[in-house]
């Protein structure tokens, strides 16, 4: 026994390595999917708090760019409103709207924190679950996709962004709807991902705008990005080709997390079609 | 004693904040990242008892990977880190050197053994960290390379802060 410990004394260093490495690795592994985050993460009080405030002023730096993007907008959606439309048949009747009822409303966000830098990137916004934030919402901004809500605090929530190795969209060529999957490129560029699975017969063009799916969790048309090449890697007998992405993940700094009313009844009704077959 | 303590303090507090809310947002060409804050571990006193050593290796690391939403990725590679230290120490330090040279900074020991010394623990960190991260083998060249640049980033970042804060040798 008492060699026993002379020979732990001895050795003590790499004793103590062994216990705080597996401790580690045990918590790298458990923690790491985002369902078991407890604490370790940027929603917490502390780095949650900091984060905010350091963007405060971060924000101030780049007020020349959202202000931009927001006018941009504007002139968008200035351009959808029925005043600025003429009617061109003299007999169209005024018919009152019962078809149209809202599907997708929007929360707007800030965001406090973000990275493009790494394999796997992730954004944290400044609103929660007492917003009505929730896991699996989409997440866009004014030019685009961002990504998906996987964490949600009460006041803070986590978005999976595009540029993450798990990401994936359905997402289609805006021209001929051909649907395939949208991912981010291998080589950790922000501004690159494949549009992948697309069928062989459509017939794409460089240039070629790329928008979201029916299928996604976003509305459809929602803009991804553009083809820039075709020639990559085929994949057989689909299409694979690379995609210019639309949003400049690094000068996010206003979102909007999408709200589908009827996502629950979609995901009750699937998983009670997968229990019965 | 309590010098040493607030020194030690300040360095781990500002090294945090240096790096989360600086070099967190600096990629050069999407490979080369610094990680500067195993700065701390590495200019730790000669005598720290190893369960401190380890113990503070693990709080540097959990703390900043609150900041980075990867828990237990850089706590993992810090331990390493830190294990590396106590055998690198330990080869190349003699026992009786450590009265008058009680931390291991460039200015006390000199340029050539402090470059060795953050090239090699910088290297062993950053090997383990990027490839834990990644934790796939098809992406290896690409992963290496990131490995070999931002270990030169790290060590040039090390070099400069060790001379930005050169104290002449009081003897």
């Amino acid at each position: 026994m008492r060699n026993l410990l002379i020979f732990i004394n001895k050795y003590n260093a790499f004793f103590l390595f062994i216990i705080f490495e597996i401790s580690s690795l045990v918590i790298y592994i458990k923690f790491n999917s985002f369902q078991k985050a407890s604490f370790i993460n940027s929603t917490n009080k502390v780095t949650g708090t900091l984060y905010a405030q350091v963007n405060e002023l971060y924000s101030y730096l780049s007020l020349r760019e959202v202000n931009d993007s927001l006018a941009k907008e504007n002139a968008r959606l200035r351009g959808q409103l029925k005043s600025s439309f003429y009617i061109d048949s003299v007999n169209k009747k005024q018919v009152k709207d019962t078809i149209y009822k809202q599907q997708y409303t929007y929360i707007e966000a800030k965001v406090i924190n973000n990275s493009t830098n790494r394999s796997n990137n992730y954004i944290t916004i400044n609103r929660g679950s007492l917003q009505g934030v929730g896991k699996g919402m989409g997440v866009i901004c004014s030019s685009g996709i961002v990504g998906k809500v996987v964490f949600v605090g009460p006041h803070m929530s986590i978005v999976q962004s595009l540029l993450h190795k798990d990401s994936r969209f359905s997402a289609m060529l805006s021209k001929n709807k051909e649907i395939g999957y949208i991912e981010w490129s291998d080589d950790l560029d922000p501004h690159k991902g494949y549009l992948k699975d697309v069928s062989n017969n459509a017939q794409p063009h460089v240039g070629e705008e790329v928008v979201t799916s029916e299928f996604s969790l976003f509305p459809a048309g929602i803009p991804i990005g553009k083809v820039s090449n075709l020639r990559t890697k085929t994949g057989g007998f689909a299409l694979n080709m690379e995609v210019k992405l639309a949003v400049d993940y690094g000068k996010l700094q206003y979102v909007d997390v999408v709200v589908n009313k009827f996502a629950e009844e979609q995901a009750g009704l699937e998983a009670q079609q997968k229990k019965d077959e | 004693m309590s010098r040493v303590l607030l020194i030690n303090f300040l360095r781990f507090i500002s090294l945090i904040f240096l790096q989360v809310f600086l070099l967190k947002n600096i990629t050069l060409y999407n490979l080369s990242t610094p990680y500067l804050y195993i700065m701390f571990i590495l200019l730790l006193p000669f005598e720290t008892p190893n369960v401190l050593l380890f113990a503070l290796s693990f709080l540097m690391g959990i703390i900043i990977d609150a900041f980075y939403d990867t828990p237990g990725l850089h706590a993992a590679s810090c331990v390493l880190l830190a294990f590396v230290r106590i055998l690198f120490i330990s080869i190349t330090v003699q026992k009786e050197g450590f009265d008058n040279e009680p931390e291991p900074t460039l200015s006390v020991m000199g340029t050539r053994w402090f470059f060795t010394y953050a090239l090699i623990l910088t290297l062993a960190h950053h090997f383990f960290l990027f490839n834990l991260e990644v934790f796939r083998l098809s992406e290896i060249p690409f992963t290496l390379s990131r490995f070999v640049l931002s270990s030169i980033f790290t060590v040039f970042l090390m070099l400069l802060t060790g001379f930005l804060f050169y104290r002449k040798r009081e003897r």
